[in-house]
């Protein structure tokens, strides 16, 4: 939900997910500087220097390094403004407007559920009901073994089979309880691979 | 004999790859094709023998080995013996122009393409001025397929006309398709994404653009990487590129990949998306055809829209404009969704009426209950009763009930709905989906939501729901764009409709179902504000 902050009002109350007061980044002690390693910071770098030459460059060089790393550090985002000639708040601004990009690590799998019209119809209410409660999180968490990071989304395409469910990047369709806990059991035994 | 078992995202969500790997281990390699779009009947495998071409589905991997005893014998005695697949009912009577080729063959295979009427259109293009290609398309009278329904001939007029000579232009392709109950687009993307690319080639003949950009929604990863492919080959097989075919002239086309947005769906918002910045919807004028990405004249047009420019030009804009009904022109891909027994993709000329495609083609619901209410158009739809049924799917036809068609999208609810909870979603999703530029929408939405749950709670009920119709108009009237704009519709048509939903009182409700219906009708006249707004292009 990174667009939330937007509608002022829902934003205050929405914790922010996956990080308590102490981990949070602190800009001013260059705590975000040191967040990151060097090669992250290095890999970056490069990003960075291969996507600035295209046109409209900052949403495909954000999902390159998320695509990378798996979310985009805050540490980036002075390498990218930089990069770019944008300024700071320009990049953050962006990020923060889309739902897909996550500035803090997520777990080794993205499980999404659907929540638009075509899967409500089906029963995704009760799903999603299911779901948080079998893995123990709401959505933006990650399980407590990194395994799994629950997310919601609005429509897969794939709404003549619904309920729908994205898990990386395989679809599923008519998901009900029991299948859900299939597919999860799944991606909780095995050892995880980085996204 | 070959072996057909497709690798669309449906078909794949329902298991088609364990169906190819066992029809591997039987030692077949079946070609992946694109999806027909008969969802229900996926896994659908389909095999050339002697009877023609024949279909068993829904397949698992389990079935294979009894197949493939029976096509040794009798096919015809598998109970997942679908027949002949061109005589399947449900897709024997469409009208198949933009889908006719899907699931035919391999979709990133050229040769296939080329042997099905591929670049037929193209190469007609070629030989013609630009001025003669627009007048094609707007002989076609092929309308925006995107939702606002905006005459495409004239858009590209604009951009024709604009600019000096030489001027950079874009072709930019809306492949957001954010509308729950939609997947045409994808399907397109997904099983024929060379028709989207020919289209896109001819779109910058037309214009003068050498430059095309898809923005594609990240919710789509399957699209994303057989339209890479499909690009990559059109480039060797230079469709793409410099110089041609030998023309001369000059097409590049990239994919971008948006994130999780749905107002980048709205084409200002996607441009600014394209430009790397946040999804902000701009004010227009001016129009993206006069200043549009980077500030120059660019087309935006929907995925379906540009499909529809290769065969329109390979068959004619008669040909074309022989199938519809009044001003709505060609065909619709109406996709049937939600609680619905058979669901999928169903291209038919405009006019068919909602309930002959929910009955017909749809055969009721999929949990077996009564249909209660249905959703055209997507989010910003409102919910239909049965009464509004028998309209016919035409543009004028649906804005004359406040409704509208959108991308065609339907969604189907059983009796089990709950319509407030429906009616609170929309504002709910309002509230997620917002671009935040303007006050009624981004926080009209909030309190919609709590106004809807006060109703819902039995506080202070009556004064709530006046408040919440004037909430409504204020989102209706200054809201900059159709998501704020719209967000009433299926919120105000669910109060009308379903008004015992919200806890009132039969007597109560029908009172109120008389003025809310009024208001319904004094305000949503304007059913498309987009169109309006595009009217001026
Ligand atoms: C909130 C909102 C969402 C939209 N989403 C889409 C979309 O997902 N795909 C699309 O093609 N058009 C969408 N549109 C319509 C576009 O703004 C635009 O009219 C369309 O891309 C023009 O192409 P066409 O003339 O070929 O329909 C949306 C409009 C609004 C207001
Ligand atoms: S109506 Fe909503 S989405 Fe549209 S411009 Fe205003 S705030 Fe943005
Ligand atoms: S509504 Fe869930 S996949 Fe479209």
């Amino acid at each position: 939900m990174g667009k939330a902050e937007l509608c002022s009002d829902s934003a205050r109350l929405r914790p922010l997910a996956g990080c308590s007061i102490d981990d949070t980044p602190n800009i001013t002690t260059g705590v975000v500087e040191l967040g990151i390693s060097q090669n992250e910071q290095q890999s970056i770098s490069d990003l960075v220097g291969q996507y600035k030459a295209l046109p409209g460059a900052l949403l495909p060089l954000l999902h390159a390094i998320q695509k990378q790393i798996g979310h985009v550090p805050d540490a980036a985002v002075p390498i990218i403004a930089n990069g770019l000639n944008l300024s700071r708040a320009e990049v953050h601004g962006v990020i923060s407007f889309y739902h897909d990009f996550k500035t803090t690590p997520v777990g080794r799998h993205t499980v999404q559920i659907c929540r638009a019209e075509a899967c409500q119809s089906m029963g995704s209410r009760a799903l999603e009901a299911h779901a948080k409660q079998t893995l123990g999180i709401d959505y933006g968490e990650t399980t407590t073994d990194g395994s799994v990071t629950l997310e919601p989304v609005y429509c897969l395409g794939n709404c003549a089979c619904s309920p729908s469910v994205r898990i990386n990047d395989d679809v599923f369709a008519r998901v009900d309880a029991q299948r859900f806990d299939e597919l999860v059991s799944g991606l909780s035994a095995e050892e995880g691979v980085a996204k | 004999m070959i072996f057909y078992i497709p690798q669309d995202t449906t078909a794949l969500a329902l298991g088609s790859e364990a169906v190819a790997r066992a029809l591997q281990t039987a030692g077949i390699e079946p070609v992946r094709n694109g999806s027909r779009g008969l969802f229900w009947l996926e896994p659908l495998l389909e095999v050339t023998t002697d009877q023609g071409r024949i279909a068993f589905g829904p397949v698992a991997a389990k079935d294979i080995p009894s197949i493939i005893d029976a096509l040794a014998s009798d096919p015809a005695s598998h109970v997942l013996y679908q027949g002949e697949v061109a005589e399947i009912p449900y897709l024997k009577s469409q009208q198949r122009l933009t889908y006719a080729r899907a699931g035919l063959g391999d979709p990133v295979c050229l040769d296939n393409y080329k042997s099905l009427n591929g670049f037929k259109g193209l190469k007609k293009a070629l030989q013609m001025t630009a001025q003669q290609i627009v007048d094609q398309v707007k002989d076609s009278g092929l309308r925006g397929r995107g939702g606002a329904a905006f005459p495409a001939g004239i858009k590209w007029q604009t951009v024709h006309d604009a600019g000096k000579d030489g001027c950079q232009k874009y072709i930019v392709c809306n492949a957001d398709e954010g509308d729950s109950g939609t997947f045409a687009d994808r399907l397109v993307m997904e099983a024929d994404p060379y028709q989207l690319i020919e289209g896109m080639i001819i779109a910058g003949l037309a214009v003068g653009a050498d430059q095309g950009y898809i923005y594609l929604r990240s919710e789509y990863p399957l699209a994303h990487k057989l339209l890479n492919i499909a690009i990559d080959r059109a480039v060797q097989a230079n469709f793409l590129g410099e110089n041609i075919q030998g023309c001369g002239k000059t097409f590049h086309l990239e994919v971008r990949l948006g994130a999780g947005a749905y107002i980048c769906g709205e084409e200002t918002s996607l441009l600014e998306s394209l430009e790397g910045k946040r999804g902000m919807v701009r004010a227009k004028p001016p129009l993206p055809a006069i200043e549009g990405l980077f500030g120059m004249p660019t087309v935006v047009n929907n995925v379906l829209t540009l499909a529809a420019i290769s065969t329109i030009l390979a068959e004619g804009a008669a040909t074309y404009q022989n199938f519809g009904m009044g001003r709505s022109r060609g065909t619709l891909a109406i996709q049937l969704a939600g609680n619905i027994k058979c669901g999928g993709l169903i291209e038919l000329a405009f006019g068919v009426t909602l309930r002959e495609v929910v009955e017909d083609y749809g055969q009721g619901t999929y949990s077996g209950r009564p249909i209660r209410a249905i959703q055209v158009g997507g989010p910003l739809g409102a919910f239909l009763p049965e009464s509004q049924w028998d309209t016919p799917m035409d543009y004028e036809a649906f804005a004359a009930i406040k409704a509208m068609i959108g991308h065609g999208g339907i969604v189907v609810f059983d009796d089990t709905a709950d319509m407030a909870a429906q009616a609170r979603f929309a504002m709910e999703f309002c509230v997620v989906e917002s671009c935040g530029k303007c006050t009624p929408c981004r926080i009209g939405s909030v309190r919609g939501v709590e106004v809807i749950d006060r109703i819902v709670a039995n506080e202070n009920r009556d004064n709530n729901l006046i408040l919440l119709h004037e909430l409504c108009d204020t989102m209706e009237f200054g809201s900059l764009c159709a998501m704020g704009g719209m967000t009433p519709y299926p919120v105000r048509s669910a109060l009308a409709h379903f008004p015992q939903d919200f806890l009132l009182q039969e007597a109560a409700g029908a009172s109120l179902q008389d003025t809310a219906g009024a208001s319904l009708q004094d305000t949503a006249g304007a059913a498309s504000q987009e169109t309006a707004a595009q009217g001026e292009n």
